[in-house]
């Protein structure tokens, strides 16, 4: 017996397609207002010098996670460069900032309302599964047919993957503040503000810290699979590598990313820990 | 007028609590009702008055309800039905704005964990209550250093929660509670995880403290000798529902019923009850005037070997025996002025302790009296009446 087929493809093809014509003119802003972003970011890291840069992460870096880790960063951003990928490096960088930063700024919020409300909680849950799980070269098909090819559709393709742990762990980690906190908080009278100001996301911060913490670890390994839509930067040098079977140009730009990655997740994991002994 | 009423209290935790209501005032029990529609009940209807100034105790077992209690006040909890009035006027009535008011104001808790923010240190935690209300930085500090010195935490203003033993971590919590100035402070089982000597030493200091300050207590625990030992008044429950109010004296020598009074069947009772709650009348008196042949009359009538005398006005001369009295009447004597013994019957006030009480007595062969501070004889205590009152139902019967 066959079983019909069911117009899957078709549903979604009709449902981008109404999004794409309905939403056209504040597609057209976003577009303009991210694009001007990314043009700013990789504006300011060109500014200055590499060793300039590499210089000032260290810095950063020995602030934040100590001395091995400035040390490493240091060591690595020189790398890099003597491997001649410093721009891509900009242009990955650049991405990831901003896609980070959008994905927090939409993330955080979305996740304290998810933990204050039951209902929301509940609708966001299939949703954020749906997000997490979907192969992300999916969502670089309705990115491109929106937003054509470049930095934005990668931006926003990058957003909607790396955005579910931010929510999930924001979420979670105000929910696990401990009740006797909360209810002290409330018995000298805050409203929702101060209480979640002064009482919850002081508590919620070291969760909210590793949510913020695997939302650039995404972004960077969204950012490298939107070079394939234009995107540029270090998923390009790997993407050369793969088409022209140029396995020395595959591994350095792989290698770069290697880098990037640690120095990131070391320098946000270093200010989790901070807070952590800190209180 | 009461500074705090409640009627009719209740609370039925689950979605749609109405109908647990309805089920409970057709007279459901607790368990019944959770079979039925699995809704459970916090309060069944508490109804109870605290006066201005007192230390009122809720006392029951985990699940009795006294938590829910006293999170209803501030609306914590939101009651299901029922009546709180705040001089007057009904809490549960208040909007946000007003509850908010009341909260920071009128009402500071005390939680059994403390509570206190990691985060913050000290001085910030104790500041914490002032700064919801918006006051200026400099004055709320004052103010949180004053409620921190009250309870003898100067020095550690700067320091974190962690940093500070259990003990001193709830004085922070009772300092926080303070430096509002509330008139009316709930500690929710505040001091149940503390050490027993911590504890003993920190109810001694929240009655000295209650001494200076007179706020209007809520005092929630578990334990029957610290409710007895801080409360002007003993709410007792059991199943949210109220068993018992009174002062401990009552609670102690009147159970209302079987749960009471097996609950205070393990209380040290030579802790609690004073020398008024256990003495008899005296059998007989002799006047200072009357003669020694009626006195040595009443001895043989009642198998006893020396008498109470007093004087007018019932105040105690002291106290004669057999010998004296045969001697006397041998002598002729007319009253009981040249045998009488003043020094010899020991004296006790009727707050003296029992505990206290058993000593003397073991060391005495004639009956403690119990005098009033105007010298009146109240009553006696013999070796007998302290026994009883240390075994908890004979000690019922006869006090």
């Amino acid at each position: 017996m066959k079983v019909p087929r069911l117009p899957v493809g078709g549903f979604f093809e009709i449902l981008v397609d109404f999004v794409r014509v309905t939403f056209a003119l504040p597609f057209d802003w976003i577009k303009v207002i991210l694009l001007w972003v990314n043009e700013q970011l990789v504006f300011l890291l060109e500014l200055p010098p590499f060793w300039l840069v590499a210089i000032m992460v260290a810095v950063i870096a020995y602030f934040l996670a100590g001395k091995r880790v400035a040390l490493f960063t240091l060591a690595g951003l020189l790398f890099i460069a003597a491997i001649d990928l410093w721009p891509e490096t900009i242009i990955t960088l650049s991405l990831v900032i901003e896609a980070t930063l959008l994905a927090l700024l939409i993330g955080i919020p979305t996740g304290i309302l998810a933990a204050k409300s039951d209902i929301l909680d509940r609708l966001l849950h299939p949703v954020l599964d749906f997000m997490q799980t979907m192969p992300a070269f999916v969502y670089l098909i309705p990115a491109i047919m929106i937003f054509r090819m470049g930095a934005v559709p990668a931006v926003i393709s990058t957003v909607i993957f790396a955005m579910p742990p931010t929510i999930r762990l924001t979420n979670l980690a105000i929910r696990q503040v401990p009740k006797e906190l909360v209810e002290a908080g409330e018995a000298f009278g805050s409203n929702w503000f101060q209480m979640l100001l002064k009482v919850e996301l002081p508590q919620a911060l070291p969760t909210i810290m590793a949510g913020v913490n695997q939302c650039i670890m995404l972004s960077l390994s969204m950012v490298v699979i939107a070079s394939m839509i234009g995107a540029g930067g270090l998923g390009s040098v790997v993407l050369n590598g793969l088409s022209n079977l140029d396995v020395g140009l595959g591994f350095e730009g792989g290698i770069a990313v290697v880098i990037i990655a640690i120095i990131l997740d070391r320098l946000t994991q270093g200010t989790r820990k901070e807070k952590e002994i800190a209180h | 007028m009461s500074k705090l009423v409640v009627k009719g209290l209740y609370k039925i935790f689950g979605s749609n609590p109405k109908r647990g209501l309805k089920l409970l005032q057709e007279g459901c029990s607790k368990e019944q009702i959770f079979r039925e529609t699995g809704l459970t009940v916090g309060i069944n209807n508490a109804n109870f008055e605290v006066e201005e100034g007192e230390t009122f105790v809720i006392m029951g077992l985990s699940g009795s309800g006294k938590s829910t209690v006293v999170r209803c006040l501030n609306r914590l909890v939101e009651p299901t039905a029922g009546e709180i009035l705040l001089d007057g006027r009904n809490i549960l009535e208040m909007d946000r704005k007003e509850l908010l008011q009341t909260r920071r104001t009128v009402m500071s808790m005390v939680f059994q964990n403390f509570a206190l923010f990691p985060n913050r240190t000290i001085l910030a935690n104790t500041e914490y209550g002032l700064e919801v209300q918006g006051v200026d930085k400099a004055i709320r500090q004052e103010k949180a250093e004053q409620a921190l010195a009250l309870v003898g935490l100067q020095g550690y203003e700067e320091s974190y929660p962690d940093q500070l033993s259990g003990g001193m971590k709830q004085r922070v919590g009772i300092a926080r509670a303070l430096a509002n100035d509330p008139e009316i402070l709930l500690m929710d089982e505040a001091f149940s995880a503390l050490d027993p000597l911590i504890r003993s030493d920190m109810q001694d200091e929240l009655i000295e403290l209650q001494a200076k300050m007179k706020k209007t207590i809520i005092f929630i625990t578990h334990d029957l000798d610290e409710a007895l030992k801080l409360g002007d008044r003993i709410m007792l429950m059991k199943d949210g529902q109220t068993v018992q109010i009174g002062t401990a004296e009552e609670i102690l020598t009147n159970p209302a019923d079987e749960y009471v009074r097996r609950f205070v069947q393990g209380v040290n009772r030579s802790e609690v009850l004073t020398a008024a709650d256990i003495m008899v009348k005296p059998w007989t008196t002799v006047g200072i005037n009357q003669g020694p042949r009626l006195a040595l009359k009443e001895c043989k009538k009642h198998g006893i070997e020396s008498i109470l005398v007093t004087k007018e006005g019932m105040k105690l001369a002291g106290i004669v025996f057999v010998d004296d009295l045969i001697a006397a009447i041998r002598r002729g004597e007319q009253t009981l002025r040249n045998i009488v013994r003043e020094n010899e019957v020991v004296r006790v006030e009727p707050d003296y302790c029992v505990m206290d009480l058993i000593e003397l007595t073991l060391k005495s062969s004639i009956p403690v009296a119990v005098v009033s501070e105007g010298g009146r004889l109240m009553g006696v205590i013999v070796k007998s009446s302290v026994l009883r009152a240390l075994i908890p139902e004979r000690g019922d019967e006869s006090a």
